[in-house]
This record gives C-alpha cells, sequence and structure tokens, in this order.
C-alpha cells in the first residue's frame, strides 16, 4: 500500500474548491433569514452622547449594549474589549450598534446619528501611558559582555501594521435553535469563538455551536476576531428569533479587524572584531492599539525571537506592548517575531559592514548549534538546523557570488537567517490541553478535531498521518467537519501547532486504534464490538521546564530554521525595489505534505514581500485610510518573482514523523532580506514598508572597502581601528 | 455593496440618437460605458446620482478607423481593443502602451477610452497620451457634432466642456510624427492608479503631457519650449516643477511626484534622442 | 421607461436564463442570489481581486462591477460552467493551485480565457488582475502548466480517485431570496 506521509495526495477539499463548490459563509442562506449591520464610531476617543434612529425602525432588530444577556466583553486575556461600547469608545470604527433586516436596501439606508464628546486620543506608542504587558528577559550580565566588546552598534528598526487581506472578508451565519444559537463562519478557532459566546450570551456550553465554513484564509486575522462578529451575528438572532447573516465588505473589514502590530526595536549589541558576538541589548516597543486582545502574547514571542538564531552569553531584551486609540491589533502569520526578526537581522548586515564582514560570515560564526543555549536557557537539540539552511540557501542562491558581482549595480543581494518555534509558548499548549480523537466508520475512520482548514491543508496532513499510521488508504481517512457539537477542543489553528501538536495526538489516536482493531477491518470491528472512537490529550514531551515569571527555560518544544536570499532591482528614475528572485532553504522537520509545505513558503514569502516593500496601513485621526483594495497594495502575479524553495528536513523527536511547524517561518525572514538587498545597493533604509517614497529619502552609504559604512555606531575606548585602505578586499 | 438599488434607474436606449433624445429631455443621467469606475463608487457607497444612461450597446461607438491622416477611435472602444488594434499599434504606440498599463485584462474588457475622457479623473492613463498627442474630441448632441481639442476639454478638477446633454462619442488623432515614449508609475506593476504618469511625442517641437500632478492632465507647453529652444534638460526640469502641481495623497507625496517627473522628463528625452 | 424591473436574457453556463431583476444590480448579485450560483466570490468590490472574474462572451471581467443590464444578450459562462471537468480544475487540485480556494473560481476563469498552452509570461499577465493570498502564484502557475488537454475517450478511461467527502454543513446552501 503507498505510505502517504511525504507523497503529494490529492488535497482533501481541492475538488470541491476548483469546482466552485466549497460553501463559505457568504454561499449560505437560511429560510428567513436577516441581514445585518454594524454602525461604528466616527472618532478615535470619546464619550457617546446621543445616539438618534433617524429612521422608520418597522422590521428592524435593533441591538445595543444593553441588550447583551451575559457580560459585554470578548473575553480574551484580560477582558477589557467591550462586544459593543458602552457609552464611551476607544477606537475609530468600534462597533456601537447593531441592525438587522430582511430587506438588505432598507438596512442600507437607515441613518443613525450618534453624537460625541471627543477626548484627547493616544496615536503615538512611544507616549502611550498605558501598557499592556511588560516582558523582560535576561542572560548573563549585559554590561560586562558590552564591556567584552571591540564595538558597539546601536540601530533603531520600525514596521508598520499590516492587513491580513484574506480574500474572503470576515462573516458570520448565527441561527437561534435548540434553546440556544449555532453559529457557522469564517473562523480559525470554533472553540475561541464558543468560549466566548457563553460568556457574552450567559448561555451553557452545550446550547451554544460553532461551526466551521469553509474558510477563504485567515492568516491569524480569522484567530480571534471572529469571537467579535460571531458575538455580533448572535445577539442580533437572538433579539430576532431569526438567522442572522453578518458579513462584512471589504471596506469595513479593513477598517475595524485587527491587523499586525507595529514595533519600534532598538539594538545595541557588542561584537569583538573578529566578528564574535558578545552581547544583545534589545528594546522592544510595539502597539497594541486600543484593547489589550492577544498582545501579551504577541510581544512574548517578539521578545523571545528578538535575539534571532544567535549564540550569544550576554543578552537584555526589554519589551513593552502599549495601548494606543486605535482598532485593536491581533494575530497575523509570525506573531511578533517578523517584527523582531527584522530589526534583528537588518541590524546584523550593519554590524558586517562596519567591520567590514562579509554578512554570511558573521551569520556562520554566530549562528546557533546544537547543545547551545538560547536566551532562555533553552539548550537546543540535534534538529537545530540554521547552518545547514544558511548554507544551502547561500549556495543554491550563488550569494557570494552574486554580492561580487552586483556591486556598483542597480541589482542587490540580501540575506536572513531566522528562526520559529512551533506551538505555544512554555506552558501554552500545557494549559490548552488539546485533545484529538478517532471514530471508526464502515470504511475507515474519522478524523475530529477542532483544527480548521484554512487553506494551508489541515484536513490532507491530518488524513495522511492518520492513514500511515493505522495502516489504511488516505482515502479511507475522512476529516469531519470542526463543529463544537462533535468535535472536541484541539486547541486553536495558529501558532504553526496544527501539524505538530494536533497531528502528534492523532497519531498517537491513530496508534492506539491500530491496536484495538487488531487484525479486523474497520467494518468487522463495528459489526463484532459497535462504535469506537479514540481521544488523546496533550502531554508535553519529557524535560520542556519554563517559569512565565523569570522567563526561563525551554519556550519551544521545537524551531523551525530558515534562510531566505532575496535579489531585487532598483529602478534609478522611480525608487522602486522590484524583486527578482528568492531563494530559500527552510527546515520543517519532516514534509508530510509536500506541496502543501511548497505552497505555504511560497505564499508566506510573497506575503512578506507585500510587507516588506508595498504594504502600508495609513492612518488619519486613528483611523485606516486607504481601506480600498485599490489603495492597500498586495503582490500580483506581475510583483512577485520566482520563488526557489530548498527543503530541509531534521526531524523533531516528538513530532508526528519528525515534522515541525510551516505555517508562519516562512514570512519572518522576508523583511530583513529585502531589507539587506537594499543595503547592499548602498542605500541605509531600516524601516518597512520601503516604498518608493522611503527609499528616494533613505541615506546613502558610503562604500569602504567590502563593506559598507554608515556613522551610527559607537566606538568603544578601547577599540581598535578597523580601518581599511578604499578598494581593499577581506574574504 | 453600500449602495440601496431600488431607487436608482437605468435608461435603455435604442440608439445613439434615442439616447442623446433622453439626455436632452430627460436628464440629468449619467451615462454608463464599461462602469469600471462608476461601479467602484455603486459598491462603496458613493455613487453621484440615481439616474443613468445605459450606453454600453451602442455599436455605433465602436470601432477603430483610420480616415487618411486620422485615426478615429470610437469611444466605446475598450482598452483591450486597444491593445490589439493593429492600427493603434502603428499610428499610436504610446496609446497601447497606456491601455496595458490600467488595471489588468479583466478591467482591459470594459473599460473604455470614452469612459476614461468623460470621467475626468487626473489620474486617467490615457489623458497624457491624447494630450500629447494633440487629440481631438468628438461631442455630440442630438442636433450637433463638435470636436474640441483634447488640450482644451478639461476646464478644472474632473471637470470639462461636455454638456449634460453630450455625450463623447469619438477621439480622433492626426497623424503622429515623432518618437512616441510612454510611461506610468503606478503603485505595483499591475491594478494600480498611477502616482505619475507621463506620455511624450519627441518631435519639433517636443510635446509632453502629464497625469496625477495636477488637478488635470498638463500639456507642459513651457517645457517643451525650453527643450525646442536649445536649452538644457536641467533647465528644462526646473521649468517643469513650475507647470505641475501634485499633492500628497494616500498613495504618495507631492516631494516623490516632483522627484520622478523630472526623471521621467529625462528619461524620455535620453529614450527618443 | 423606469428603472422598474424587467425581463433581461443572456445565456448562462449555455443555457437561456430570463430574470426579472432591477437592471443596475450586479452581475455578481444576480448569479449568486437569483441564480443560486454561489461558486463566483465577492472579495472586494471594486475590481482589484478578480475573485469575482466571469465570462462574458468569452472574455474575463469582474462582475463586481458589471449591471446585469449590461449582461442582456451576451453568454456568461461561471465556474459552475465548466461542470468541474475542465482540465485547469483537476490540475488546481491536484498541483496545489487551490489553498483557501476563495479566489480559485475567479483565478479558473481567468485561466480558461487564457487558451490550452499559454507561456509563464503570458500567464502572469492574463492573471495579474487575481489576487491570491495563500500561493504566491507558484502553485498557480504549475498547476495551468500541467494541465492536461484530454479528449473524451482519455475521459472515460481515467480512473477518477476516490471521492474525497466534501466538507458537510449543517446548513443546506439555498437560492438566497432577492431581498
Amino acid at each position: 500500500m503507498t505510505r502517504a506521509v511525504g507523497r503529494n495526495v490529492v488535497r482533501k477539499d481541492g475538488a470541491a474548491k476548483a469546482a466552485g463548490t466549497a460553501l463559505y459563509v457568504d454561499d449560505l442562506t437560511r429560510p428567513g433569514m436577516l441581514h445585518a449591520r454594524t454602525v461604528r464610531s466616527a472618532i478615535p476617543c470619546g464619550a457617546i452622547t446621543s445616539l438618534r434612529l433617524a429612521f422608520d425602525t418597522a422590521g428592524f432588530t435593533i441591538v445595543s449594549a444593553r441588550d447583551v444577556p451575559g457580560r459585554n466583553v470578548v473575553p480574551l486575556i484580560t477582558d477589557d474589549q467591550p462586544c459593543l461600547a458602552d457609552g464611551r469608545v476607544a477606537h475609530a470604527a468600534e462597533p456601537i450598534l447593531l441592525l438587522a433586516h430582511e430587506d438588505r436596501e432598507r438596512l442600507l439606508q437607515a441613518r443613525v446619528e450618534i453624537g460625541y464628546r471627543p477626548e484627547e486620543p493616544v496615536f503615538d506608542a512611544g507616549r502611550s501611558g498605558r501598557v499592556f504587558k511588560h516582558v523582560a528577559i535576561a542572560k548573563g550580565d549585559i554590561e560586562a559582555g558590552l564591556a567584552e566588546a571591540d564595538l558597539v552598534i546601536e540601530g533603531e528598526y520600525r514596521t508598520g501594521h499590516q492587513e491580513h487581506l484574506y480574500i474572503e472578508p470576515n462573516g458570520m451565519l448565527a441561527i437561534p435553535e435548540g434553546g440556544g444559537v449555532t453559529v457557522v463562519g469564517s473562523l480559525q478557532c470554533p472553540y475561541y469563538v464558543h468560549r466566548a459566546l457563553t460568556v457574552l450570551l450567559g448561555l451553557p456550553d452545550d446550547k451554544v455551536r460553532v461551526v466551521q465554513a469553509e474558510t477563504g484564509g485567515g492568516f491569524g486575522g480569522k484567530e480571534e476576531y471572529p469571537s467579535m462578529i460571531a458575538g455580533h451575528a448572535c445577539l442580533l438572532a437572538l433579539k430576532s428569533g431569526r438567522p442572522v447573516k453578518l458579513v462584512y465588505d471589504r471596506v469595513e473589514d479593513m477598517l475595524a479587524t485587527t491587523k499586525r502590530h507595529p514595533s519600534v526595536v532598538r539594538h545595541r549589541t557588542g561584537v569583538t572584531r573578529d566578528g564574535r558576538i558578545t552581547a544583545m541589548d534589545i528594546d522592544v516597543l510595539m502597539d497594541g492599539g486600543a484593547y489589550c486582545t492577544l498582545s501579551p502574547v504577541v510581544l512574548s514571542r517578539g521578545c523571545l525571537h528578538a535575539t534571532g538564531p544567535y549564540r550569544c552569553d550576554h543578552v537584555r531584551v526589554d519589551g513593552r506592548v502599549v495601548m494606543t486609540n486605535t482598532p485593536p491589533n491581533g494575530a497575523f502569520r509570525g506573531f511578533g517575531a517578523p517584527q523582531t526578526l527584522f530589526a534583528v537581522e537588518a541590524h546584523m548586515d550593519r554590524i558586517a559592514g562596519e567591520l567590514g564582514m562579509d554578512p554570511l560570515r558573521l551569520r556562520e560564526m554566530n549562528a546557533l548549534r546544537p547543545g547551545d543555549t538560547t536566551a532562555t536557557g533553552q539548550v537546543l537539540g540535534l534538529d537545530t538546523a540554521a547552518l545547514e539552511v544558511l548554507r544551502a540557501a547561500a549556495a543554491r542562491s550563488g550569494y557570494r557570488r552574486k554580492r561580487r558581482a552586483y556591486r556598483g549595480t542597480n541589482r542587490g543581494i540580501g540575506l536572513s537567517l531566522f528562526f520559529h518555534g512551533a506551538g505555544f509558548t512554555g506552558s501554552g499548549e500545557v494549559k490548552l490541553q488539546s485533545r484529538a480523537s478517532l471514530e471508526l466508520t464502515p470504511s475507515g475512520v474519522r478524523v475530529l478535531v477542532a483544527s480548521t482548514d484554512i487553506g494551508q491543508g489541515q484536513r490532507t496532513v491530518h488524513a495522511q498521518i492518520v492513514a500511515d499510521t493505522l495502516g489504511i488508504p488516505y482515502d479511507a481517512v475522512e476529516v469531519a467537519v470542526a463543529d463544537t457539537a462533535r468535535v472536541p477542543d484541539s486547541g486553536p489553528t495558529v501558532a504553526s501547532r496544527t501539524t505538530m501538536v494536533v497531528g502528534g495526538l492523532l497519531r498517537q489516536c491513530a496508534a492506539e486504534m491500530k491496536q484495538r482493531l487488531g487484525r479486523l477491518t474497520p467494518a468487522a470491528y463495528l459489526r463484532a464490538h459497535g462504535p469506537l472512537t479514540v481521544t488523546r490529550q496533550y502531554e508535553p514531551p519529557p524535560g520542556l521546564v519554563w517559569d512565565d515569571d523569570t522567563y526561563q527555560g525551554s519556550a519551544y518544544g521545537s524551531f523551525g530554521w530558515a534562510c531566505d536570499v532575496i535579489e531585487v532591482e532598483r529602478d534609478p528614475v522611480t525608487e522602486e525595489i522590484r524583486p527578482t528572485r528568492v531563494t530559500t532553504a527552510q527546515d520543517i522537520g519532516r514534509a508530510i505534505f509536500p506541496l502543501g509545505v511548497r505552497g505555504q513558503i511560497e505564499g508566506g514569502t510573497a506575503q512578506g514581500l507585500g510587507y516588506a516593500l508595498t504594504e502600508e496601513v495609513i492612518l488619519r485621526e486613528g483611523a485606516m485610510a486607504n481601506a480600498q483594495l485599490t489603495n492597500y497594495i498586495v503582490p500580483t502575479t506581475l510583483d512577485t518573482p520566482p520563488i526557489d524553495v530548498v527543503l530541509v528536513e531534521k526531524p523533531y523527536r516528538h513530532g508526528p514523523f519528525g515534522a515541525k511547524g510551516v505555517g508562519e517561518m516562512p514570512f519572518d525572514g522576508v523583511a530583513p532580506a529585502v531589507v539587506n538587498a537594499i543595503r547592499s545597493l548602498g542605500i541605509d533604509v531600516r524601516e518597512v514598508p520601503a516604498t518608493p517614497e522611503r527609499v528616494m529619502a533613505a541615506p546613502r552609504l558610503r562604500e569602504s572597502g567590502f563593506g559598507i559604512r554608515d556613522s551610527s555606531v559607537t566606538l568603544r575606548r578601547r577599540q581598535l581601528t578597523v580601518a581599511r585602505r578604499p578598494g581593499a578586499r577581506r574574504r | 455593496m453600500r449602495t440601496a438599488i431600488s431607487p436608482l434607474v437605468l435608461l435603455q436606449p435604442r440608439s445613439l440618437r434615442d439616447a442623446l433624445r433622453m439626455l436632452r429631455e430627460e436628464g440629468p443621467l449619467a451615462p454608463l460605458a464599461g462602469c469600471t469606475d462608476l461601479y467602484v463608487g455603486l459598491n462603496v457607497g458613493v455613487l453621484p446620482g440615481q439616474r443613468f444612461l445605459n450606453i454600453w450597446g451602442l455599436d455605433a461607438l465602436r470601432g477603430i478607423e483610420v480616415r487618411g491622416d486620422v485615426l478615429r477611435i470610437g469611444a466605446l472602444t475598450t482598452y483591450s481593443d486597444i491593445i490589439r488594434s493593429a492600427d493603434v499599434r502603428r499610428r499610436l504606440p504610446m496609446l497601447a502602451a497606456a491601455a496595458r498599463e490600467i488595471g489588468a485584462v479583466q478591467i482591459q474588457n470594459r473599460g473604455t477610452i470614452g469612459g476614461n475622457i468623460a470621467n475626468a479623473s487626473p489620474a486617467g492613463d490615457t489623458l497624457p497620451v491624447l494630450a500629447a498627442a494633440d487629440a481631438l474630441v468628438e461631442l455630440r448632441g442630438v442636433e450637433w457634432t463638435r470636436k474640441v481639442p483634447f488640450t482644451d476639454f478639461y476646464t478644472g478638477y474632473r471637470a470639462s466642456v461636455r454638456r449634460p446633454d453630450e455625450l463623447v462619442t469619438a477621439i480622433e488623432v492626426p497623424r503622429v510624427e515623432g518618437r512616441q515614449w510612454f510611461r506610468k508609475v503606478g503603485t505595483r506593476a499591475a491594478q494600480s492608479i498611477s502616482k505619475v504618469v507621463m506620455a511624450g511625442v519627441r518631435a519639433e517641437p517636443p510635446r509632453i503631457a502629464l497625469g496625477s500632478v495636477a488637478p488635470t492632465v498638463v500639456r507642459a507647453r513651457r517645457t517643451e519650449d525650453a527643450l525646442a529652444s536649445g536649452g538644457t534638460l536641467a533647465e528644462a526640469q526646473r521649468i517643469l516643477q513650475t507647470e505641475i502641481s501634485p499633492i500628497d495623497d494616500i498613495r504618495s507625496t507631492a516631494a516623490y511626484r516632483r522627484e520622478v517627473a523630472a526623471r521621467l522628463l529625462a528619461q524620455f528625452w535620453a529614450a527618443t534622442s | 421607461m423606469s428603472g422598474i424591473l424587467r425581463p433581461i436574457t443572456f445565456v448562462l453556463n449555455g443555457k437561456r436564463t430570463s430574470l426579472r431583476v432591477h437592471p443596475l444590480r450586479r452581475l455578481l448579485d444576480v448569479l449568486r442570489e437569483d441564480c443560486g450560483l454561489t461558486g463566483t466570490k465577492e472579495g472586494c468590490g471594486e475590481g482589484e481581486c478578480g475573485a469575482c472574474t466571469v465570462l462574458v462572451d468569452g472574455r474575463a471581467v469582474n462582475s463586481c462591477l458589471v449591471p446585469v443590464a449590461q449582461a442582456a444578450g451576451t453568454k456568461v459562462v461561471t465556474i459552475e460552467g465548466l461542470r468541474g471537468r475542465h482540465p485547469l480544475q483537476r490540475a488546481f487540485a491536484e498541483h496545489g493551485g487551490a489553498q483557501c480556494g476563495i479566489c480559485t473560481p475567479g483565478m479558473i476563469m481567468a485561466a480558461a480565457a487564457l487558451g490550452p498552452r499559454p507561456r509563464l509570461e503570458e500567464v502572469r499577465t492574463g492573471l495579474a488582475g487575481n489576487i491570491c493570498r495563500c500561493t504566491g502564484y507558484e502553485g498557480i502557475y504549475r498547476a495551468i502548466q500541467k494541465q492536461e488537454a484530454r479528449s473524451k475517450k482519455q475521459e472515460a478511461k481515467r480512473q477518477r480517485p476516490a471521492p474525497t467527502p466534501s466538507p458537510q454543513s449543517p446548513v443546506p446552501a439555498g437560492r438566497r431570496k432577492r431581498r
């Protein structure tokens, strides 16, 4: 029998998607269904002083904060975010009132007049007085480390908001039934929504049912936000007693839903003159928007990746995520790591320039190796592949040769080395207590998990793992719809955990089921013994110890490792930077579904190119001014270069068939590689997106020998000068 | 979709004559051709007006032909038609170049040159081409036909000499002597609104027109004169700055547009010498 | 004549169709709601993303920008009109052309308009109006390159893969009532 793992099986949902028969939430209807609309704040901060319904309200269902049966919150980490504004608003586009009507035209024409007393908003994260979370990581003695250095190099790096731009906007269909409510919609985490609804609606667990419809992209943008829109749809459904469909158009989705956290990251790095990093002192500031949402965890992951994939004995990371009166930011592929990896990797090329050193060599020297300890004291295992991916990408791309060949031309080449911890940080997976089940069917088995396929191929990968473990054909494995009435809580579909953690649970289920089946076929077993369902709950791998208070220990069970080499061409007339080729080597442990892994790497890379070059959220008075697809610039086919992928497999002992995570890592390293390519052109960019306007205004670097020098370097007293003759070559 | 449809009215003329009569007697009516701009307004809820005239079916307004020295393009000619036309490629290649950079295939199959002209956006990508080509806009009312020099057609931001009871029916381009040049600087490689767009003809004197750098398309006559009278490129670039008035907006900045306009002038001059 | 509902007739997926609809409704909405063909998707309502692409008289257009009145007398083909049997559909499903699938119907319609053996440059230009956020486009190029031309005989002979259960929604897809 052909094995499924490692083979390009036909993805479970491919035919339906290609036929146009897969059902997304806006494709669904119910008899008696009402359409819904959300009335939102026009100001970024202040009190609501009046609200007037300037329309004929006959036939309308109207819901405000007063109608919330349970608690008016969207519960997450701290319950500070109201589901509907109650007397005051903290950001533009904050939801205030919900309307439903069966006639969409009357819904559109309903005019609501709201009076405000505006208050002074905070837009500058640097000046915010309210800190959602503070993280401190310390290793060794930072001052001693800096004292050891020959050079101390400082830098400040900035990243902006990013909009997920899933092609399917957010949407929910809420159906009052069974004394409670069923909600079907576009989402990543059915149990997050379930929990949020029990709190909001004051309903017991068994009266709320959440079902995932086919979901047209998520990228984290449908991790926590669906709890809000589902809450709105349910409030209307329960008040009206009718099914309610609430689907955003693109403008509303961009205005109102979460974005990637902007960041300002400052580095102060000590290096010896031959390139060894002695100290990393890093300050991380992230803008959380108006409410806490997932900001503490985004900051946490950002801080845990802030040192990059490098060894260093003396580390200090100080991170804050703060409040501003802008729409709350949230989960987005990478989840804090892209911001801090951008900073450290752009900083590394500046360090290389100062030392007159080849950026590749600098990374080779300092890259983490098996047995090294991270900033939190985690000892890295044999699956640490930093050097492998670095060398693979450099060789495949011809990095050194091209760097020489491109000197003095309008072509640039840059690299980034990065890593991504798979699964929830530290004790997160233990707290989730994820479960997965397998149910015997007459022809095979059915996978019952709360994981959702949002395009990444979850159904396919889970089926492959189960098929091979059980020794049955891939086609005999069915994957159930993620429906909280049917599936156990496997935790959210986030954090690159779906293959590694949930797939791992399914492997255990399948192993047990195989034992129970013995020599019987599923049909024979059912005849002889009746139904069979096997359930397993997460247990951490042995030896994984983490302290949330001191930020010490093993932050992640396993890390993925990757290296991007990106070539660009600069247009001297327009200063447009056009990416011409991406070469990337990525270690993902084991490629269960190679086509899927490639797809995630290629897609994450393209999304990263948008982040690096063109995607900018322009805020005016705390609201997105370019909330139309015409004006939020994502890459088309003509903006995306060939992407050459080298898969490296350094299996993780505790991952199913050795698999680690893959969903997020491909995004992490793109922006710094692009900026480093721009740097190789002699242009000093330290902020993304590196739009043509920014590139035009950026300082030009003067060349000195091999390296490219700039002036923001602190020289230590005891430093030996690193003087070079112009034109002199090193390496 | 943010516009309530039921209050809207669409008139369906049977002929061009019928359409012109409706414009005169049953106005105000906004003509609907390919809808690639008007329907964006409909979707977003900012559609101006409530009464529309469907001219998409008026085949009398389609067609590209060469009449002696004149290239005549019907107002309902789509960008795809323009791209495919051997006559356009031969006579007015800079128009085909512009058409290829508008939107993408789906937009090109529906957007029309008449719509680009009548819509009067400062960023219309065919407009600098028509200005540099010294085209004529043909306007028709029930009882008249008139031709207006393209460079006299616009009177201000989104305003033109077209009367409410007229339709743009064709554009006529006299023979263009000299090498033609076109460049659009957009927000990305396709599906983009221009930040700066320029068309040029290297003739004696040269003809240079720009879009997205002023409330209407600009024919840079003083710049042309400077170059024609043997001035340096640097001098011409300086004069160009006095003929354009770009702004900061959500796509770009005035400073960027000024710098790029100057560089485009240099690129045009070098490429066509 | 005013904007009251009047019959608009066109050929839809090979079948003559007559609907009494407001002439300014978007073709996209008429297809999805009145005709029950939900395969064509709305991603932006601005003609930027191409998820709503259908063929009108063989040409790819954004159905979110077409008043249904202008479809009168034309031949409209949607993803449903390919009946799951177009070589592109199989290729997209098998070679990574589809991940989340929301752009896929529009992408396939735009690709179908390119003809049977397009070169990569033609594909990139022809699909520049279709935005995919999942694939980075590479999987789409692979799928288009790998699509096989099949004769009717080959179609009959080829063994189909075992039907994969499509996700079942507890909520039946219905034809949406207008208004």
